[in-house]
């Protein structure tokens, strides 16, 4: 879950890192008063949680309170890589004698944290690693040993930093690492860090991403940082389908059936479990259908929890029909997952034979799912069929039906 | 034989008395595991399904020989467990729960690294050696595990616990058991990805193949990639990948925690690249899985 | 009032009994029975549908008691 730069030093501050003076901005007025208050030249930097923004000029200075107000207004506008911004951060522009990089990630290779610093800041890291090697270390951190600064200082040192920069940027790599393991971060990374001409380093651009896993566990510290629950994060807002996606599978604590992303095609996709879904969706395109949705259910959800779920893909415009496919199950049972399916179409005041494409979901309860499925008049095979053959019939009927 | 676990294998399971862990415990026993014990702190002296209940693993580490744990506790007592799991001598650890911090995770697997431990998941449904016994979920009840796994010369590992009962399904169905199939788990942060299974699949006379089931998002597949052609390995190896619309989606998380493409090595395009490189066969569909494998072992006589 | 796919028949005396009640409400994993205040049974219909099959309230009473009824099987 990614934080906006405001948000991810608003994280660095409680850890003592060097911050300039700022302030955000959801208007221009706002933007004038902060840039005031500041009594400097300021920068403005749209708040996306996206990468590129100076690109694509969301990014101004000013020197002037006046001009502040003036760059908010052209600033705001900008789209970056699909995301609008709400507010603008507000900051005191410094003058740069030197940029640095100083991230902290998981090499889920080592499966450890790895500290990177680099005295080549203000870039792409991964291009520096490739034509500067020798100006980039990769520090590997015990999570069962206490963190000391001495890895800190030997990660800045690899790179040939002597001298007082040295022992001024042991302590700020060391503060990243006690960030990035304090609050279940997947990244942390300030680039640039600036040394400024008088010697004071400040970090300018910072980003964090913390682990969804662990949102529980800071729900304090993500609500004075002003991150809501309902904030997904996801690289584009939620759809309000998927809005509703996340409610049904809120609503009954019995298994999972959830995670349902939008799309624009005519197939309703009642699919699961994680790696069948995945699988499942690309047979359906392979087979030249279009998704109108992906989705995934798991473990054991109640017959109402599928039944709601079935409700919601056929409420999408534009879904005549659903394939319901899963791999061969052995926790979910076959016969509660059919029983929410069929009452789904009844409900929603379609006959299931007619909008259920196909039902492929072998494994355990099995011939008593498929019962209920016969009953209905419902299209269904067992493990002889596979996922794949089973995505080509779902997509043969939908165009077989005429569709638009 | 197998890898990891045979029918010989003694283990406990670390949250016995919850709802997942009861039905695991029976068809386990049903598939004829030797289950010695069950801990949930404070219900000592109950029994689930004949498998008395402790307070604490020492309690049954103490009298008789734990080879094994399967740890199905919720997600902020699951560090915990393992601890103890692995201090009190368990050298083979299942974590079945899903949704622990990767920060929670790095330190199970550091802690059992200094004592010699293995980690199997988190986020999976455990180990299978068909004909001999199974550790976890894995297959559901004892029937329907008949029904999709057979004995024979394929090793399986995969990052879905429903996928690898896919897979074996698809591979019993065409003629071809597996020697031991492990669902490896599905998060960022496993205890054993494919290249540290390899090993002592290597090691294992009885498998002859190996097939694998993969998903966008880690490094797991060039570490594979890596090893095959580092260790000039005697297996083939076929290989599934599943999520190829993801590369299009940067950014969104899909299936499992693990499963998120941010950088171009995280993509299904570059992975397959990557293993076919390594001289690993890529699978378009399932069911061309068994075919592969026949072929691979033809080229290799 | 029967469910889609399952109904559940109670003898007359079982559904009277204050103690057959209390059990079967203990029993039941997805909450088909609750118990009036004057002991008596009642079905919640709405959670009929979401009957695993489990047999567990067939045997908590006198054989015959209770009946499962698959609806779909007809």
């Amino acid at each position: 879950m990614r934080f906006y730069e405001h948000e991810s030093k608003a994280l660095f501050a409680r850890q003592g890192l060097p911050l300039g003076k700022s302030g955000l901005a959801r208007s221009g007025d706002e933007a004038r008063r902060i840039a005031a208050e500041i009594g400097a030249p300021v920068v403005l930097k749209s708040q996306v949680l996206s990468g590129g923004r100076m690109k694509a000029g969301a990014v101004k200075f000013a020197d002037t309170p006046d001009a502040a107000a003036k760059a908010f207004d052209a600033i705001l506008p900008i789209v970056v890589n699909g995301q609008r911004a709400e507010s603008v951060l507000v900051e005191e522009k410094s003058p740069i004698a030197q940029e640095y990089y100083v991230g902290v990630t998981w090499d889920g290779r080592r499966k450890r944290p790895v500290l990177i610093f680099s005295d080549m800041g203000g870039i792409d890291i991964e291009e520096v690693a490739e034509q500067h090697p020798d100006h980039v270390s990769k520090t590997h951190v015990s999570t069962l040993l206490p963190f000391t600064p001495r890895l800190a200082k030997e990660a800045v040192g690899a790179t040939g930093v002597t001298g007082p920069e040295l022992n001024r940027l042991t302590p700020i790599a060391a503060a990243l690492v006690e960030v990035f393991l304090r609050y279940d971060l997947t990244l942390a990374e300030i680039n640039p860090l600036a040394r400024l001409d008088d010697g004071r380093f400040v970090v300018l651009d910072g980003h964090v991403d913390m682990e969804a896993e662990a949102r529980e566990i800071h729900r304090k510290l993500l609500e004075e940082i002003g991150i809501r629950p309902e904030e997904t994060r996801q690289a584009r807002p939620p759809t309000d389908f998927e809005i509703r996606g996340a409610q049904v599978d809120a609503a009954d604590h019995r298994g999972v059936a959830g995670n349902v992303v939008e799309f624009d095609g005519n197939l309703g996709l009642v699919i699961g479990a994680g790696g069948g879904s995945l699988t499942l969706f690309d047979a359906v395109r392979q087979q030249g259908g279009r998704p109108a949705n992906y989705c995934e259910i798991g473990g054991n959800p109640s017959v109402q929890k599928a039944c709601e779920l079935t409700k919601l893909v056929l409420s999408k415009p534009g879904v005549e029909k659903i394939a319901v496919m899963m791999n061969v199950v052995s926790n979910t049972r076959v016969d509660i997952v059919a029983r929410g399916v069929v009452k789904g179409c009844v409900e929603s005041g379609r006959d299931p034979a007619e909008t259920i494409a196909i039902f492929r979901i072998p494994g355990s309860w099995e011939d008593e799912g498929f019962k209920i499925l016969k009953k209905y008049g419902v299209e269904y095979c067992d493990r002889s069929v596979s996922m794949y053959e089973a995505a080509g019939k779902a997509v043969a009927k939908l165009s077989a039906g005429g569709t638009t | 034989m197998s890898i990891l676990i045979t029918k010989d294998t003694t283990f406990i399971v670390q949250g016995i008395t919850g709802r997942e862990a009861v039905s695991l415990t029976r068809e386990n026993l049903a598939y004829g595991a030797k289950i010695v014990g069950g801990v949930t702190p404070g219900r000592a002296g109950r029994d689930v399904y004949g498998v008395p209940v402790h307070d604490c693993v020492r309690d049954i580490t103490a009298k008789t020989r734990v080879d094994g744990s399967v740890v199905c506790v919720p997600p902020r007592f699951t560090r915990d467990a393992v601890f103890e799991a692995i201090e009190n001598g368990v050298r083979l650890i299942v974590v079945v729960t899903e949704r622990i911090p990767r920060r929670e995770v790095a330190q199970m697997v550091e802690l059992a690294n200094l004592r010699g431990a293995r980690i199997i998941g988190p986020n999976c449904l455990g180990i299978i050696s068909p004909g001999e016994a199974k550790m976890g979920g894995i297959g559901g009840p004892a029937e329907d595990t008949r029904k999709a796994y057979a004995k024979g010369p394929v090793g399986v590992m995969s990052r879905s616990g429903g996928m690898t009962t896919e897979i074996a399904n698809t591979l019993t169905a065409a003629g071809l058991g597996q020697s031991t199939a492990v669902s490896i788990g599905g998060d960022a942060i496993i205890g054993s990805t494919y290249a540290e299974l390899m090993p002592l699949y290597e090691a294992d006379p009885e498998t002859k193949a190996i097939a694998i089931y993969s998903e966008p998002g880690g490094r797991m597949e060039a570490e594979l990639a890596e090893w095959v052609a580092e260790h000039r390995s005697r297996l083939p190896i076929v290989a599934f990948m599943a999520g190829r619309f993801m590369d299009e989606m940067p950014g969104m998380r899909f299936g499992h925690a693990g499963t998120i493409v941010e950088g171009k090595a995280d993509t299904t395009t570059d992975k397959i690249e990557r293993l076919r490189n390594a001289g690993i066969s890529v699978a378009e569909r399932i069911e061309e899985i068994p075919d592969l494998i026949r072929q691979r072992l033809a080229e290799a006589v | 009032m029967a469910g889609m796919f399952i109904d559940v028949k109670v003898d007359a005396k079982i559904a009277s009994d204050p103690e057959a009640a209390k059990k079967l409400v203990e029993v039941c994993p997805v909450s088909i029975f609750a118990q009036e205040n004057g002991g008596g049974l009642r079905i919640v219909a709405e959670n009929l549908d979401e009957c695993v099959l489990c047999d567990l309230c067939i045997e908590a009473v006198a054989k015959g008691g209770v009946e499962v009824i698959r609806l779909y099987d007809r």
